[in-house]
């Protein structure tokens, strides 16, 4: 999804680092970063990213760093409850703009369940969102610390410091569900997953990751849509607030 | 029975660690071994922090030989998970931990596989403009 991106600032001292908060490992991630054959994606998907055939199968095999993380550890380390989420850091290692939604969009609940079709307004929803996002991050990478989008020092504290509902006991609990699921115990890690959701259920990466390992395919059905219906008015993709950072 | 403890991460098999209940009892070389943590006069310390042992309480911390790991993490305000069937005790950490790290600014570090096996950590990217991005196969 961001290959394109990347080949164009690559050489403006720019790295991706994509994570994949992901306890299926290289099993579940390869087809995604590395497709055994050409890649034809979605109609729908090509028209929110703009993209041609050509330069989808090409997105479908990013050249920056994929990395695993089946513990979830970055999620943890930054907040992340979701994906895509996104942190820009930059040459020396400081949070320039931390943990938000990277160009997501609750475009996707317009969609027809039944048709898997979306609603018009839901497309343009979800290209203005993934455009805008796109174009501070070239921003950024055009002038860096100058850019607008570069968040002042104590608007990143207000930002991390908002309050956080993570309880540090649903993080042990996944993680404990998750070591017990990988020594093969998955029907003994069911609790301790579903005590991880309990205490933190506004982490949608708990959630669908834990949905996921009990019941493959699950992450994406009814339950994860009644979860979502549940929201009511509040936003799954909290939009990110992209300009008035400058201090 | 051999007690799985994880602690920072590391899963670690210490064999003479005694479950009870919601206490953990190991031997002080066990205890360095999983941990880091050794008893010292001063208390129990672990490089340059050292926890006292709470006066009065001295016997839910120690006994004969034994350290109370589950204590210890409890007076350090860790989230403790232990599932008794597999022998597995989860060592997680402490808020203030993680707060303190985010108000430095500094982005933690973390090292990762990749799709080949081959260990990345941010601190390499140290000098170039990171996005960096989470996604998922869920």
């Amino acid at each position: 999804m961001w290959q394109a991106l990347y080949e164009e600032l690559k050489d403006r001292n720019f790295i991706i680092l994509s994570v994949a908060l992901d306890s299926g490992g290289t099993a579940a991630v390869r087809d995604f970063i590395r497709p055994a054959e050409p890649v034809r994606i979605e109609p729908l998907f090509q028209e929110i990213m703009g993209w041609d055939s050509v330069l989808c199968d090409r997105a479908a095999r990013p050249t920056y760093p994929n990395l695993i993380d089946e513990r979830h550890i970055v999620a943890e380390l930054y907040n992340m409850t979701n994906v895509p989420m996104a942190v820009w850091i930059d040459e020396r290692g400081n949070i320039v703009r931390p943990t938000e939604v990277a160009g997501a969009s609750d475009g996707f609940r317009t969609m027809d369940r039944s048709t898997f079709k979306m609603k018009k307004e839901g497309i343009e929803k979800a290209r203005a969102a993934r455009m805008s996002y796109v174009e501070a991050v070239r921003d950024w990478i055009a002038k860096g610390e100058a850019s607008e989008y570069v968040l002042a020092p104590a608007e990143v504290r207000r930002r991390i410091n908002a309050p956080m509902d993570v309880d540090p006991m649903a993080t042990a609990n996944f993680r404990l569900g998750e070591y017990l699921h990988r020594q093969g115990h998955t029907e003994d890690a069911k609790r301790y997953f579903g005590e991880a959701r309990r205490l933190s259920p506004e982490r949608w990466n708990y959630l669908r990751q834990t949905m996921q390992l009990e019941e493959d395919g699950s992450a994406s059905g009814p339950g994860f849509f009644c979860a979502v219906d549940a929201l009511g008015e509040r936003p799954y993709y909290p939009p990110a607030e992209l300009k008035g950072g400058r201090g | 029975m051999a007690v799985t403890i994880i602690y920072e991460d590391k899963p670690v098999s210490v064999a003479g660690a005694q479950a009870r209940g919601d206490h953990l009892w190991m031997a002080k070389a066990e205890l360095q071994s999983a941990t880091g943590w050794e008893l010292k006069p001063q208390g129990i310390c672990r490089g340059e922090r050292c926890v006292p042992i709470p006066p009065g309480r001295r016997e839910q911390f120690l006994r004969d030989e034994l350290v109370n790991l589950a204590a210890l993490a409890r007076q350090l305000g860790l989230p403790i998970v232990h599932d008794d069937k597999h022998a597995v005790w989860f060592f997680g950490e402490s808020d203030d931990a993680r707060r303190a790290t985010l108000a430095s600014l500094q982005a933690p570090d973390f090292t990762l596989p990749d799709l080949d096996g081959r260990m990345h950590s941010l601190s390499d990217y140290r000098g170039r403009k990171v996005l960096l991005l989470s996604w998922a196969s869920w």
